[in-house]
């Protein structure tokens, strides 16, 4: 790395140098373009939508790809914490679909209402069908939170209820009513919810913050924080859970285990949780929802999930059933699932489409190019876990739970660091960009 | 798996900073340039102006760490463990470097432009 001689330039240097490191792939090579006539759909104009997108128009010439999304805003999910957190605005993870698009790409606004496998092609909710060579879904998943009795995205941000997953608005407002207990203290509920779902890290990191920003303004001790897991661990890799754990019973913030919320009575600020015994209520003052999350009902009602006998829970939730390690649809082997939408086993997060879908694409273009490909995806995802403000822990893990740091012996996984959160808050978003760019 | 490409870490850097990564990069090469000019027509080092700008390189090393601060939402009391220490220590040296090495020159070149003058 050329050692820059202009302060600013430095100081940026540093924790982008970090960042990259961790969420670096091989960029998109400089090899020459493809050419081909094939058509391509993606659905979802997402990180991996965006990321497939541009990576694709780069290595392919003369194909026809199209992306389809409603939507046409972008969300930098993974700073919905520091949103929460009270760190960053509402617009530090706003941006626009059309900034990222690579030139060569059709963007369709609308939602895709229907897959075809069989017949190779989509629909969209205005009856349009487009026909495919190679489908990639990345539609993402849905927020449910009707499935919570009582609950709505409409109460974030009021009588004391808080998400920031639903949107950078609603991640505002869960600040707002966050900073508010904050001040007053009292009893602080947190949770996860049974199904799949994005960023597992988030729900402990926004407890960790929730309890900094007590203590930072003196009221620690006028608050009970406690942490519901929907099973018996708190981080799915075990030497993970096992340092949370700790680090709660530091903290003095209490776990339940095996507690998922059932219903919500805002008016009494009442949370009820289903348990293996039946139901336990609880109060609270503060209480951060995660929602049960699935896959968009165009997937679950197509061919496309995983089917009950081979899988239930996630053919149950609708996820996309693909090989692990290629991304490549079990059944049809035209398609390909990246992102959150994918049915394997780890990391609903931007650092794991960062990983996946590269190896998506050299399947599909080698396919193209009439070749074979050996690229594989360990399963590697990375979450710099937040601990309070200013620190974090850079967990890196792969499919076998194995911790894999990308500074063994300088940046320790399981230690609270600064450097960790200067990456999370510095350059973790440029580098999250250039991969929507196709350039990291 | 974790291969590290310099074009990845220029689009990240082009990301971060924008135009401002070409401005000052230019800007480092300019001054750069400059200071070796510097060395090598004034045939080595001058004490004098060299103690003076290491004065300033302290306040430049304290002026990236609190800019350091600021872009990372970080208080002062935040760092833990060796590769915190390591990072500060890295920041605050090329802070300080840098600015020694813009001061000297500069007050190189106006010592040099005010003898011409006169």
């Amino acid at each position: 790395m050329p050692l820059p001689s202009l302060q600013r330039r430095q100081l940026l240097a540093l924790g982008a140098a970090s960042a990259a490191a961790t969420l670096a792939s091989p960029a998109a090579q400089a090899q020459q373009p493809h050419k081909t006539q094939a058509r391509i759909v993606i659905a979802g104009a997402g990180a991996a939508g965006l990321a497939a997108a541009s990576r694709l128009a780069a290595l392919l010439q003369g194909a026809r790809i199209t992306l389809i999304d409603a939507r046409r805003e972008h969300f930098y999910q993974p700073g919905f914490t520091l949103v929460g957190g009270g760190i960053k605005p509402a617009t530090y993870v706003t941006s626009s679909t059309a900034d990222y698009l690579p030139p060569g790409v059709e963007l369709l606004t609308e939602r895709v209402a229907e897959f075809d496998p069989d017949g190779n092609r989509v629909v969209t909710e205005s009856g349009q069908a487009i026909a495919y060579d190679f489908l990639i879904v990345a539609v993402g998943l849905t927020l449910e939170y009707g499935l919570i009795e009582g609950m709505s995205p409409a109460l974030i941000g009021k009588h004391g209820i808080g998400s920031i997953y639903h949107s950078p608005a609603a991640a505002e407002a869960t600040w707002q009513a966050m900073s508010a207990f904050a001040d007053q203290g009292g009893r602080g509920v947190f949770l996860r919810p049974a199904t799949e779902m994005k960023c597992a890290g988030a729900p402990l990191k926004y407890t960790f913050i929730t309890e900094d920003h007590l203590t930072r303004r003196g009221n620690r001790g006028k608050a009970e924080l406690v942490y519901n897991s929907n099973n018996n661990a708190l981080f799915s890799v075990p030497i993970v859970s096992e340092k949370v754990r700790m680090l709660y019973q530091e903290r003095g913030i209490q776990v339940n285990y095996g507690r998922v919320l059932q219903s919500i009575d805002p008016g009494r600020r009442l949370a009820t949780f289903k348990t293996a015994e039946g139901s336990e209520e609880q109060p609270y003052d503060f209480i951060h929802v995660i929602p049960p999350m699935r896959a968009p009902e165009a997937v679950r009602s197509s061919p496309l999930p995983w089917t009950a006998d081979k899988n239930k829970a996630w053919a149950a939730e609708g996820w996309l059933e693909v090989d692990k390690g290629t991304l490549r649809h079990l059944r049809y082997a035209n398609v390909f699932g990246v992102g959150d939408i994918a049915g394997v086993p780890k990391g609903k997060t931007a650092a794991s489409v960062k990983w996946q879908v590269p190896v998506a694409l050299d399947h599909l273009v080698a396919e193209i190019a009439g070749k074979t490909s050996n690229a594989l995806y360990t399963g590697y995802t990375s979450c710099p876990l937040i601990t309070r403000l200013g620190r974090a822990m850079l967990v890196e893990f792969d499919y076998q739970n194995n911790l894999v740091p990308s500074f063994p012996g300088a940046i320790a996984p399981l230690e609270e660091l600064w450097v960790s959160w200067v990456m999370k808050t510095m350059a973790l978003k440029p580098t999250y960009i250039s991969m929507l760019r196709g350039r990291a | 798996m974790k291969e590290l490409d310099p074009l990845v870490f220029l689009a990240v850097f082009q990301e971060m900073l924008g135009p401002w990564l070409w401005v000052l990069l230019g800007l480092a090469a300019l001054t750069t340039a400059a200071f070796i000019w510097l060395l090598l027509h004034q045939r080595g080092i001058a004490p004098r102006r060299l103690v003076f700008a290491q004065l300033l390189g302290l306040a430049g090393g304290a002026l990236a760490l609190v800019l350091m601060a600021k872009v990372s939402s970080s208080g002062f009391t935040d760092a833990a463990g060796p590769a915190d220490w390591i990072l500060i220590t890295l920041v605050f040296a090329l802070g300080a470097i840098g600015a020694t090495i813009v001061t000297y020159t500069t007050l190189g070149w106006c010592r040099r432009s005010r003898k011409q003058a006169g």
